[in-house]
């Protein structure tokens, strides 16, 4: 049952899922085996957009299928249970100017099937805030999106904060987004550059020796 | 005149276009320099959108919001002191060899869009930083996933009384007043609701941003004029787009969008259907104001990776291909601006008739393009903004080599940025013209 559940949800069923899972609280099963079973199907999800056969319109959808199984179990979880072992922290973030976040949250997703803790700080976010972000959370990990050209100076300019403060030699930097590529990390003096989701979650695993 | 119009054939409505591009009727120019000099560029361009080989290839500045920053100043001062927006966009003409010349007509008047409380964007000063050099567009929300039938009914309505009062905060009391097709026979309650003092409000705010927009467009339309009359023709005739962006960008959003390809895909596309006949209409009525026979369109959604092959040919393409269609078949040419990469959508656009529009590529590969567009479509781009902005002169000038000798062959190619650049070093805009000059020429 619990592998159907997951492709379901990965098939983007929306009224079987819906059926399904409140099928599964009504016969007494522990919510918090539907919400795994939900990772799963998300699993799939970023699976299957990885290998070009998903698009952003089914990140989308998914998201919003999640959403809507969460929301519906939510109210059966009497205890919290602790985090699934994660892989690694990263933080991410549009930089300061850009207000652009559909690539960001792309990476946030993908990141996120991918069993990595994701702090994603939102858009318009000045190098302060990621450098206030990396010291509370200890992540060895910074993702930086831009969509425009002003997005090429934050980057230098959060990288050179970080550096201010302390942490270049703690954290691996990547970029991405829009018109960004190898030349703006170059001047930007990023780690790397990642052309897509696929290429972040290569990156994270790569630089916590998850790979 | 008008009926004389209707009854040209599509190709002969477009040489007419063409005809009044390159001899503006009653114009006067500077000099007979000037005059050649403007014949010889608009010329130029014409050919190379024909298919046809220029006398070298034409080169369009990517210089977006570049003349600001150039001048020293920014895109906060210029949107608001008219003045330092001359001044800019002036010095910029005067100080750039050029074949064509882009007048300060996107930099909106920043007191305008004040007035009237705009939520659509977010601009230096006013939501972001005032040394950032762009304005951005809010997405969200803007029509919610039931309004689809009032969107479908009667788009003007839902424009007037649902999408201004939420995409302008000083429009909000149009919620309140009725539709305007209620207006009918000797009206009798017809006008107390602009009674209203919410309302009056409104509409004062309307009447001050139009004011403040008049004085703006005076300062933008002596600039032009003084290009003009320099020599250098305005290539670009109005702004258009993908209904698919019409809706994704400014209606539902994103995420509204692509919910609604899952969970209302037939409304939709009804939706889409509707907005071409609009989309068209208005790109024909900024050709007329302006002259140009082209009508710039910049795509969004139906990039390389925001939708599968499947997706851009049902839910993009059609309604897209149906406004290149429609402007086409005025004599208008639309210069199609596909942001991203458009690798994987090069064999679904390939089926527009040649010579139907013009493709200006951003991150698209090049040599593939030309080997599928180039017998039916002028190439335009694609030298890499991060190049342009971060790089040597000497890099950017052997970019443009490479792509002359990829994509100028047999004509139909236009040298251009990927995107525009909004800052960075002038000397690498000249090296584009350079590298236009020194290996551009046919022989």
């Amino acid at each position: 049952m619990s592998g159907d559940f997951a492709n379901l949800l990965a098939d983007l069923k929306e009224d079987e899922v819906i059926k399904l899972t409140k099928q599964r609280l009504d016969s007494g099963e522990d919510p918090m085996k539907i919400l795994e079973d939900s990772r799963k199907g998300m699993e799939l999800v970023g699976k299957r957009f990885a290998d070009g056969e998903y698009f952003l319109p089914e990140l989308v959808f998914s998201g919003e299928l999640l959403k809507q199984v969460t929301e519906i179990v939510k109210p059966h979880i009497t205890e919290t249970t602790s985090d699934a072992k994660r892989r690694g922290k990263v933080v991410l973030g549009t930089v300061a100017g850009d207000i652009h976040d559909i690539g960001l949250n792309i990476v946030d997703f993908m990141l996120d099937v991918n069993g990595f803790q994701v702090y994603n700080l939102g858009v318009d976010v000045p190098a302060a805030r990621f450098v206030a972000k990396v010291k509370e959370t200890g992540a060895p990990i910074v993702g930086l999106s831009g969509f425009l050209t002003p997005a090429f100076d934050a980057m230098k300019e959060t990288v050179e904060a970080l550096d201010k403060a302390g942490l270049r030699g703690k954290v691996k930097i990547m970029i991405g987004g829009g018109q960004m590529d190898d030349e703006v990390r170059k001047y930007a003096r990023a780690d790397a550059y990642g052309k897509d989701a696929m290429a972040a979650v290569t990156l994270a695993k790569k630089w916590t020796g998850a790979s | 005149m008008d009926r004389e119009w209707a009854e040209l054939s599509p190709g002969e409505k477009r040489e007419e276009r063409f005809r009044r591009w390159l001899s503006p009727p009653g114009f006067k120019f500077a000099g007979p320099g000037a005059e050649k000099g403007y014949k010889e560029r608009a010329t130029r361009f014409m050919r190379a959108l024909k298919l046809q080989e220029p006398d070298r290839v034409p080169c369009i500045l990517p210089a977006g919001m570049f003349p600001a920053g150039y001048a020293g100043t920014n895109l906060q001062t210029v949107m608001y002191d008219y003045d330092e927006l001359k001044r800019a966009w002036l010095k910029f003409l005067n100080d750039f060899d050029m074949d064509t010349y882009m007048g300060p007509n996107l930099v909106p008047p920043g007191r305008a869009l004040e007035i009237l409380d705009y939520k659509l964007y977010k601009w230096p000063g006013h939501g972001l930083s005032s040394r950032v050099s762009s304005y951005q567009a809010v997405e969200s929300e803007w029509m919610m996933a039931g309004e689809y039938d009032e969107l479908i009914r009667d788009p003007s309505d839902f424009w007037l009384r649902t999408y201004l009062p939420r995409i302008f905060g000083a429009l909000e009391p149009f919620r309140r007043i009725p539709p305007f097709t209620n207006i009918e026979e000797i009206a009798i309650m017809s006008f107390v609701p602009f009674g209203a003092p919410d309302v009056q409000a409104s509409l004062e705010a309307l009447a001050e941003a139009g004011r403040e927009s008049v004085r703006w467009m005076a300062v933008v339309g002596e600039v032009i004029v003084t290009s003009l009359v320099a020599g250098y023709p305005g290539l670009m005739g109005g702004l258009s787009k993908a209904p698919f962006d019409t809706v994704g960008d400014t209606l539902r959003g994103t995420q509204g969008i692509m919910m609604d390809m899952f969970q209302r895909p037939d409304k939709l596309r009804e939706a889409l259907e509707r907005i071409v006949p609009l989309t068209i209409r208005s790109a024909i009525a900024s050709a007329a104001a302006t002259g140009s026979p082209c009508i710039f369109m910049p795509l969004h959604k139906g990039a390389d990776g925001f939708m599968s092959d499947k997706q851009f040919r049902t839910f993009y393409w059609p309604t897209l291909k149906k406004v290149v269609m429609g402007l086409a078949d005025d004599g208008i040419l639309p210069i199609l601006f596909a942001e991203g990469g458009y690798n994987t959508r090069l064999d679904v656009i390939k089926e527009l008739p040649r010579g139907a529009a013009a493709w200006y590529f951003d991150q698209t590969d090049m040599a593939r393009a030309k080997q599928v567009l180039g017998s039916t479509a002028c190439l335009v781009g694609n030298v890499p903004t991060s190049l342009l902005m971060t790089g040597q002169p000497s890099e950017v000038k052997e970019r443009c080599r490479r792509l002359i000798e990829t994509c100028g062959p047999g004509g139909g190619y236009i040298l251009a940025g990927g995107a525009n650049i909004d800052e960075g070093n002038p000397d690498n805009l000249r090296a584009m013209m350079e590298a236009a000059r020194e290996y551009g020429v046919y022989k």
